[in-house]
């Protein structure tokens, strides 16, 4: 039934080769049709850079200039003698773990709130997505006129509760990375929320309903049958935004241009600075293939970690 | 018979409180747009003045007037549609193609190719955007529409996406189309798309949207204020601005509008995507 133009009875023992059934060549070919557009595009402008950004690292490698071969040069010095890059690392881990911890705090409660039993669900979810959907360079820039030292509204808005306008937020090393992370937290929540509705929707009414029969509370319920249910979801959620928030840029470009000092300069933030805008495209690729190590690695572990808390 | 009324009794004061406890939340959220419209309609004066108001002395419209001609606004927002429309049928023919070369047809090396493509998934764009940078120079490419939009127009995921999506469409709808001789190209465009049209129609929502807010590697190629999309011509502003908060925000609404409206008008193409694929996270 599948292939009506080869009559089985009648092919020939060289039919089985490759190639030399006419079904298959036209088939090969009209694969490698299909294919061709995409696979083109994708070898230059994907696997070629991949390829080119690896032998980049081990170059010095200015705009303009003389190219030459350093070998680990590049991998050293970012990892010994570069006097700020783990201060970078460090600051990328914690705007990773605030971020993440909170932004799974907030849609997951969220989550559950639009699961139970309100109106208006559709102009809620329209409210919480609205900013994942704009663009992050303008939620930037609103934010840094609210975080606006002194009479921002924020400022105001502590000037009133508590006498004092509160911390410089942005100009204020110990403050500009939480200030960052909440601004975040703003834009990105909506997302998560979504795939965390989605998989409390997937939970069968039936298996809350027979715990809450057996009489469990609220709380058990949640502890006992969603949570559990709900962790592939979580573990999803999870590793995407680890991955993203790993990549972070506009935000501290927009909000405080890494600063004060360095205390908001992140890996991508830094890659930028040595690539684009001080040409030197040799380092900056060997800071991106470490982000990409990075990425890698710590993926790796939460995979391997699931078996402790996922449970499908 | 008590308990049955206190518990639903109970069950009504919960709702109550969630309905309260969400609309603060939803307030709460919504406080930076609310803030950022007020703010683009006050005088310049007023934008941080004390006690905080939500209305200025004067409803200043002229702001966006002013900030829609202080930098060539229109052609920002012209550039941001071009590049994201091409972008995205770029995307979504491409990736069409090769997910029904992946999932159809069957030829020597294919799950070869495909785990190639797979691998590539989990590459940060900042791994490519050096020697794209250095190849969209060698090209001439900077300060284009091409260098906008072509080095992304060939996505693994938009292919994984829909491959997984091609397989779940039955493959005797095909069968009876090949009897009647019909070609690969034939079956493609009249079986499988129309079948697909809801995952091509999430991925070109999730493309769109991707293409529109980018803003580093705009930031990168793109030194010409003609040749700026939206989010690069905001941070242009902001740079040749500086401190007028009114017009800032006044480009900063303008901005969102187009955002705002995909959301209302495809919000279930956007739950449904992030629902079922997650579309790269956030």
């Amino acid at each position: 039934m599948s292939a009506p133009t080869v009559d089985p009875v009648e092919r020939p023992p060289t039919a089985l080769r490759r190639d030399t059934r006419p079904a298959m060549r036209r088939e090969r070919r009209a694969a490698l049709g299909f294919l061709a557009p995409n696979l083109l595009g994708f070898t230059v402008f994907t696997i070629v850079p991949i390829g080119a950004s690896l032998v980049l690292a081990f170059y010095e490698w200015p705009l303009l200039g003389e190219r030459v071969f350093v070998g680990l040069d590049n991998v050293v010095r970012m990892l010994t003698t570069d006097p700020v890059f783990w201060q970078i690392v460090g600051n990328t881990f914690y705007f990773v773990v605030g971020y993440v911890a909170l932004n799974l705090l907030v849609s997951f409660s969220l989550a559950l709130w639009l699961q139970s039993r309100v109106r208006f669900k559709g102009f809620y979810r329209f409210v919480f997505f609205l900013p994942v959907v704009s663009p992050m360079v303008a939620n930037a820039m609103v934010w840094r006129m609210l975080y606006q030292r002194d009479d921002g509204l924020i400022a105001q808005l502590f000037q009133a509760l508590t006498g004092t306008s509160g911390p410089n937020w942005l100009g204020d090393a110990r403050w500009a990375m939480p200030a960052v992370i909440l601004m975040s937290l703003w834009a990105g929540f909506g997302y998560n929320m979504i795939i965390l509705v989605a998989g409390l929707q997937a939970i069968p009414a039936s298996m809350t309903e027979a715990a809450q029969i057996d009489g469990a509370g609220w709380w058990s319920r949640l502890a006992h049958v969603t949570l559990p249910l709900v962790t592939p979801s979580l573990f999803f959620a999870t590793v995407m935004t680890v991955i993203s928030s790993l990549q972070v840029f506009a935000q501290p470009f927009i909000l405080t241009g890494g600063g004060p000092g360095i205390a908001t300069s992140t890996l991508v933030f830094y890659l930028y600075q040595w690539g684009f805008q001080s040409y030197e495209m040799g380092y900056a690729s060997a800071i991106a293939w470490f982000l990409f190590m990075l990425i890698m690695t710590i993926t790796f572990i939460q995979f391997r970690g699931q078996k402790k808390w996922v449970h499908y | 018979m008590a308990t049955t009324t206190a518990a639903r009794a109970r069950s009504r004061l919960v709702q109550v409180v969630s309905q309260v406890l969400l609309t603060l939340a939803a307030a709460l959220v919504l406080l930076p747009f609310v803030w950022m419209v007020a703010s683009a309609l006050k005088p310049a004066s007023e934008v941080f003045a004390s006690p905080p108001s939500l209305v200025g002395s004067s409803l200043r419209w002229e702001n966006f007037t002013n900030a829609w001609t202080y930098l060539p606004f229109g052609r920002f927002m012209v550039n941001g549609i071009v590049v994201s429309a091409i972008g995205t049928v770029m995307v979504v023919a491409s990736s069409a193609m090769a997910a029904y070369a992946f999932s159809r047809i069957r030829w020597r090396g294919r799950d070869g190719v495909f785990l190639l493509y797979l691998g590539t998934l989990m590459i940060p764009q900042e791994v490519l955007v050096v020697p794209m940078f250095i190849l969209m120079r060698n090209l001439g490419w900077t300060n284009s529409y091409l260098g906008l939009i072509v080095p992304w127009a060939f996505t693994a995921f938009g292919t994984f996406l829909l491959r997984q999506f091609f397989l779940t469409v039955p493959e005797e709808l095909e069968d009876a189309a090949r009897i009647d001789g019909a070609s690969r190209w034939r079956m493609f465009v009249r079986i499988v798309l129309p079948m697909a049209t809801p995952a091509m129609g999430t991925l070109a929502v999730f493309t769109f949207i991707g293409y529109w807010n980018s803003f580093l590697w705009p930031l990168l190629i793109v030194s010409d204020v003609r040749m700026a999309t939206v989010p690069l011509g905001l941070n242009m502003f902001l740079g040749q601005t500086g401190n007028q908060w009114n017009l800032l925000m006044a480009a900063a609404t303008i901005s969102i509008v187009p955002s705002a409206l995909i959301v209302l008008g495809l919000q279930r193409y956007l739950v449904s995507g992030i629902a079922l694929s997650g579309m790269g996270g956030r």
